[in-house]
């Protein structure tokens, strides 16, 4: 029997990622973490990609991590892991292992969605029996905020700086959440620290299905985003109500948005609280704003046709 | 029964690779290894082996999964060349540094650019210092032969450190040689059942690989990675003489041929060995006392012993199919001049540097430098320290 997924129940299940580790108060990254550890009633192997999460955590001779945890390199986690479920499949066939355990690679954006990349397309297209989670905070921000291409459009980081004449960062993200979708794998969600309830369901019902599974969940950094260091969970809410960060899953070609918002929030909403998009409510730059905005609009009004027009036949015609 | 066959070196290696059966392999093709991994597929995908292939999309991803894998706990392999090495580079010393006994045959290429697919030394000594133990070979039957010791070597509980073994590309990879291999019980009982040591596969005692290790004990971790390179020679010479025992074929740190009584002598790794030796016969057949070395276990090298077997030459040619730009000499050299360092009598020592990508090592090329070392020895004059051999003016 899975723990039921209530806060009693949840209350009494042990913290995979103990407390004591190095993230700055208020990071968005390690709720991301306890709770998809949280929700698997399966032990756990992870692979980690360098960046916060992984240089904050296992500080020698310490470790903040209660299960088999390997860090390689920055770019691999991906590959790491795929290693490690390879060896797990070979030692189960040949009977030396029998129990269940399931694998997940915990990278951040730039780990993700930039140099890591080929990485990870490679181990989901070889279908390994892992789950892939990206705590997306929008920048390189273990060496000081540098843009990623999961950075919003507008951004102030520290290699595309707001200046008088290039105000922040002038491109749409990438959207890596779609582009896994095209690997043809079985699952890919979008989740949210704030919707915990949602991001644990999801966890769950990827850890239940064989092969490559990919998960992309906003984790707010204080730090990179210029904001109040209790604010990761209001600004990763605002993020879904904005549908800046829309609540989805893609399962077997089938899109389905976990949660909508029952009043879509202006953008301008997320963005505010966030030092890093100070300078784009300057006249000056009103177009990055409303471009921004813009890009929302579209993004979320595709992803609902996509529902629409992945609806199964049964449920179609009603 | 011990198998006569007329093989390639990337065959015969393959089917060392086959005969010890690992766990988990991951695979990316690059010429001229690239014939060794199809044929380890060919096995795996047909049953001959249990072992679990990763078709991974390049080779960092190749060092990368084998890094989870041996942690995960158990038996590991791939294989490279050249540019395929030098993408690995990162996760070289991540393998080392993480002590996993990872064995992958290194078929030596050279390095772009300018682009060339042949046989140079310079993927194997741009990853001499990387933390791995590497042993070199002259032939199929060597590189074969190190292939099935590599992995006891890497193995051991003492030492815990990943293997390359070398072998020249082309040269060696694709000819046909005379070998003998072993049987495939023999190769398993020598081998042995794989020793878990902290795997990340169980679940129950969890470890952590890969931790951040600040100034405040990184030199102490380092130190220790030193002190264990210092314990590889007497477990690879224990091996070797295991290893005897099951092919009667034996193995040092590294080959002297006619060299306790020589006066001049040459210094050379893998194929072009070989072509030495025959010239080498030559000159005692003319009264010249010629002799060489071919280095085994290149890391850790074993500069003691290396200079306890050289020091009572004349001159020394240090033969390098790699250079080092920017330094003085070649790689090779570096070491064998450190070696002879300590003592007061000591050779006089000159390199060359010879057959890079591919260009062929002749007889000649060792004529002459025979020939120059005799001159030296005579009149202890040295005309050029260093200089290309084999090349256009
Ligand atoms: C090959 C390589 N290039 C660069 C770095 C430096 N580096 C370490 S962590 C990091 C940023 C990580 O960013 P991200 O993946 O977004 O994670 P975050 O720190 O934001 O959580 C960078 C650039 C590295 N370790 N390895
Ligand atoms: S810099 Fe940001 S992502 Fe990194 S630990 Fe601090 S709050 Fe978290
Ligand atoms: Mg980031």
């Amino acid at each position: 029997m899975a723990t039921p997924l209530s806060l009693k129940e949840l209350s009494k299940k042990e913290l995979l990622l103990t407390a004591g580790h190095r993230m700055c108060s208020g990071c968005g990254a390690p709720p991301v973490v306890k709770m998809v550890l949280l929700a698997s009633d399966y032990p756990v192997v992870a692979s980690n990609a360098t960046g916060c999460l992984e240089v904050s955590t296992c500080i020698s001779e310490y470790t903040a991590w209660k299960i088999p945890w390997i860090h390689n390199a920055f770019e691999n986690a991906a590959a790491t892991i795929s290693g490690v479920e390879t060896m797990y499949r070979s030692l189960k066939k040949q009977g030396k292992i029998d129990k269940e355990i399931k694998f997940i690679a915990f990278g951040g954006d730039g780990g993700t969605y930039d140099i890591g990349f080929q990485s990870l397309s490679g181990a989901m297209e070889r279908g390994h029996d892992m789950l892939y989670i990206c705590y997306d905070n929008g920048a390189y921000m273990n060496t000081g905020i540098q843009r990623s291409s999961a950075t919003p459009l507008g951004a102030d980081t520290t290699t595309c700086p707001a200046g008088s004449v290039v105000p922040g960062k002038l491109q749409e993200r990438k959207d890596l959440t779609k582009i896994m979708a095209a690997h043809g794998i079985p699952y890919v969600a979008q989740a949210s620290p704030s919707h915990w309830s949602d991001l644990m369901k999801k966890v769950r019902k990827a850890l239940e299905i064989k092969g490559p599974k990919f998960m992309n969940i906003i984790a707010p950094c204080n730090r990179g985003w210029r904001s109040r260091t209790d604010d990761a969970i209001l600004l990763s809410r605002l993020a879904v109500e904005t549908c800046y960060w829309p609540l989805y899953e893609i399962e077997n070609g089938v899109t389905r948005v976990t949660v909508k918002p029952k009043e879509k929030k202006p953008l301008v909403d997320f963005l505010r609280p966030q030092g890093r998009f100070k300078h784009i409510f300057a006249p000056e730059n009103e177009w990055l704003l409303k471009q921004a905005q813009e890009d929302v609009d579209k993004n979320w009004e595709k992803l609902l046709r996509e529902e629409e027009f992945t609806k199964p036949q049964e449920e179609a015609k009603e | 029964m011990p198998k006569i066959v007329a093989v390639t070196g990337n065959e015969a290696v393959a089917e060392a690779l086959r005969q010890v059966n690992p766990d988990v392999c991951a695979a990316y093709p690059i010429t001229p290894q690239t014939d060794m991994m199809q044929r380890f597929a060919t096995f795996a995908n047909n049953g001959k082996v249990k072992t679990e292939m990763i078709l991974v999309e390049s080779e960092h991803s190749a060092m990368s999964a084998c890094v989870g894998a041996a942690a995960a706990g158990g038996r590991v392999i791939t294989a490279t060349s050249s540019q395929g090495m030098a993408l690995m580079w990162e996760v070289l010393f991540i393998a080392s540094g993480s002590r996993l006994p990872i064995v992958m045959p290194l078929v030596n290429r050279a390095l772009s650019a300018p682009l060339n697919i042949h046989g140079d030394h310079s993927d194997g000594m741009g990853a001499r210092d990387c933390g791995w133990i590497q042993l070199w070979s002259e032939n199929a039957q060597e590189a074969y032969d190190n292939a099935i010791q590599a992995f006891r070597i890497a193995e051991h509980m003492d030492i815990r450190l990943p293997v390359m073994i070398c072998l020249d590309g082309f040269i060696i990879s694709h000819s046909i040689e005379r070998i003998e291999y072993l049987d495939d019980d023999t190769v398993k009982n020598f081998v042995g059942e794989y020793k878990q040591l902290n795997p990340l596969l169980d679940v129950e005692h969890p470890v952590s690989y890969g931790p951040l290790i600040l100034p405040d004990y990184y030199m102490e971790f380092r130190r220790a990675q030193a002190e264990v390179m210092t314990k590889v020679a007497d477990v690879v010479l224990n091996v070797a003489k295991d290893f005897e025992k099951i092919s009667g074929r034996k193995y040092g740190l590294f080959e002297t041929y006619r060299l306790d009584d020589a006066e001049i002598g040459l210094v050379i790794l893998n194929s072009a060995a070989g072509t030495s030796k025959d010239v080498i016969d030559e000159f005692r057949n003319r009264g010249i006392k010629a002799g060489l070395l071919k280095p085994r276990l290149y890391r850790p090298f074993p500069y003691e012993e290396v200079g306890e077997a050289l020091k009572h030459l004349k001159a020394v040619c240090v033969l390098d199919r790699a250079d080092a730009f920017g330094a003085s000499y070649g790689p090779l050299f570096m070491d064998i001049a450190s070696s002879i360092y300590p003592y007061k009598d000591k050779p006089i020592l000159i390199n060359k540097i010879y057959g890079l990508g591919g260009r062929d090592y002749l007889p000649e090329h060792a004529e002459l430098v025979l020939n120059e070392l005799a001159e030296i020895a005579k009149t202890g004059k040295v005309k050029t320290f260093k200089e290309y051999i084999g090349v256009r003016d």
